[in-house]
This record gives structure tokens, C-alpha cells and sequence, in this order.
């Protein structure tokens, strides 16, 4: 398959609560094989998704955030996190998981996945993709 | 202009499935063409030939199953998300020893492969939900 599109999964929910956060991980995950254009944003609720720290025992769902820290064996390695959605939740980077990958152009060198943009930069990423999977 | 289809909400509980239906039906009115319908999340329950709803009020999979017929549709049932919601078909039901298979005609269970292809194909991916 010659075409590569820039394929853009919107994470816009928090992780528990609804099942939208996990199966938009699996998309992520199959999709890979595609060996597409592919990156992660992470906009309103959906910057809890990759809180570091987190405990789902007191809800009896599985805690899938390490699935999340793997993304980069599958080559997912642009994940793009609103800044103004961190902030109106009480959240800097710190707060999240040290997402990272191992670039093969640059030796194997550990990278990290996360980079914070401002709404108006969001806004450009998500003009530039050929496939929005919103979730 | 080639669509591909992505409906992630059950029907009758919320209004997404009725705006996929209408959309897709004036698309092809319109003389576009419908590469795949794809149901993902609850999305699945789109699939189920047990629903029976009141006889004044439509019918979400009957109709979808009647535009797959008319149209050649190709109506996809994510198994992921299937299998956890009760979505079964011959085939996943002999593997798993379920006593029932319940995917409505016009309906096939497959993989998110089904999914990734469908937009990588299509001209564009239109995605129906909250």
C-alpha cells in the first residue's frame, strides 16, 4: 500500500468513566501495522490519559495506562498534549507520564514523545491531517 | 467523492446512528460512494437482529440492513468491541460456545484493520458520535 496519509487520533475523554480512551488505544495500536503518518493529540479531558500515577484499584477496571509508555515500539512516536487543557486542569508536564522513544535515524537515542502545543498550534496540527479519528 | 463510515454510538440511545443513516443514504443519492460503514464502541449494537423496537417507531438495523441490500454496502462490526458488547456471529459463536449468533443481515463481525484500511482509502473518513 504506497499511500501514507497523516493519520491524527483526538483523545479529547478522560480514561475511565467511558471505554472511548481505551479503544481509541487499540485503533492506535492495529493501525500501526499500517505504517502510516501517525500522531496522538491530547485535548480537554482526554490530558488525563497520560497522568503519570494512575490507580484504577477503587474502580475494579484495568489500569491501562502502561500500554501508553509501549506506544513507542510501535513507532507512535508524536504525541502532541494541549497546553491550555493542562492548564485549565491544574496540570504541567510534570504531571504526566515521561513518554519517550528510541530514535533509530539519531543512533537509538532516547526521545520525548510529548510535546506540549498551544491551542492555536493544535489547531494547525489538526488542519495538516489527512484522518482525524476522533475519540 | 469516496466515503468511508464510522459510527461509535448503539442506536436509539443517541442520535449519532440516525445521522450516519441519513447522511450515508443522501451521499449516495447524491452519487458518492460508500467504501465501508464501520461500527466501533457501542456502535456494535447498530449489528443486532434481537432488536425489536414499538411498530410506530423506525427500525435502526433493519434499515441499515435494507441500504446494505439496495446499495451493496459493505457494513463492518468491529469484533473488538463485538465481542465485549454480545455482537456474534456464526463464526464467534462456535469459537467462543455462545448459544446464540445475533449480527444482522447485511452485517459482517471483522478486525480495526477494516477500519485503518477503510481511511486510508477513502477520500474521506466521516465519523459519527459524541
Amino acid at each position: 500500500m504506497a499511500t501514507i496519509k497523516k493519520f491524527m487520533y483526538v483523545n479529547r475523554k478522560a480514561p475511565y468513566g467511558t471505554v472511548y480512551a481505551l479503544e481509541s488505544l487499540e485503533v492506535v495500536l492495529i493501525g500501526a501495522a499500517f505504517d502510516q503518518d501517525v500522531s496522538l493529540a491530547f485535548v480537554d479531558d482526554g490530558v488525563y490519559q497520560i497522568m503519570k500515577g494512575q490507580d484504577t484499584s477503587g474502580i475494579e477496571v484495568k489500569n491501562f495506562s502502561p500500554i501508553y509508555s509501549a506506544l513507542g515500539d510501535y513507532e507512535v512516536t508524536k504525541l502532541y498534549v494541549e497546553k491550555e487543557s493542562m492548564e485549565e486542569r491544574g496540570l504541567t508536564l510534570d504531571d504526566l507520564m515521561p513518554l519517550v522513544y528510541e530514535d533509530e535515524d539519531d543512533d537509538w537515542a532516547e526521545k520525548d514523545s510529548i510535546t506540549v502545543v498551544s491551542r492555536a498550534e493544535m489547531a494547525e496540527l489538526l488542519e495538516q491531517q489527512d484522518v482525524l479519528f476522533n475519540f | 467523492m469516496k466515503l468511508a463510515i464510522q459510527i461509535n454510538e448503539g442506536p436509539y440511545q443517541h442520535e449519532a446512528s440516525d445521522s450516519a443513516y441519513l447522511f450515508t443514504k443522501a451521499a449516495l443519492q447524491a452519487g458518492h460512494e460508500i467504501s465501508r460503514v464501520f461500527f466501533y464502541h457501542d456502535g456494535v449494537n447498530n449489528g443486532t437482529n434481537l432488536t425489536t423496537p414499538p411498530q410506530d417507531d423506525r427500525n435502526i438495523v433493519k434499515r441499515w440492513s435494507e441500504l446494505a441490500t439496495e446499495n451493496e454496502l459493505d457494513l463492518v462490526i468491529c469484533v473488538a468491541a463485538a465481542q465485549r458488547r454480545g455482537i456474534v456471529d456464526q463464526g464467534e459463536m462456535e469459537r467462543n460456545g455462545k448459544s446464540a449468533q445475533n449480527v444482522a443481515d447485511g452485517f459482517r463481525i471483522s478486525g480495526l484493520g477494516q477500519l485503518v484500511e477503510a481511511a486510508i482509502e477513502a477520500d474521506r473518513l466521516v465519523v459519527f458520535g459524541d
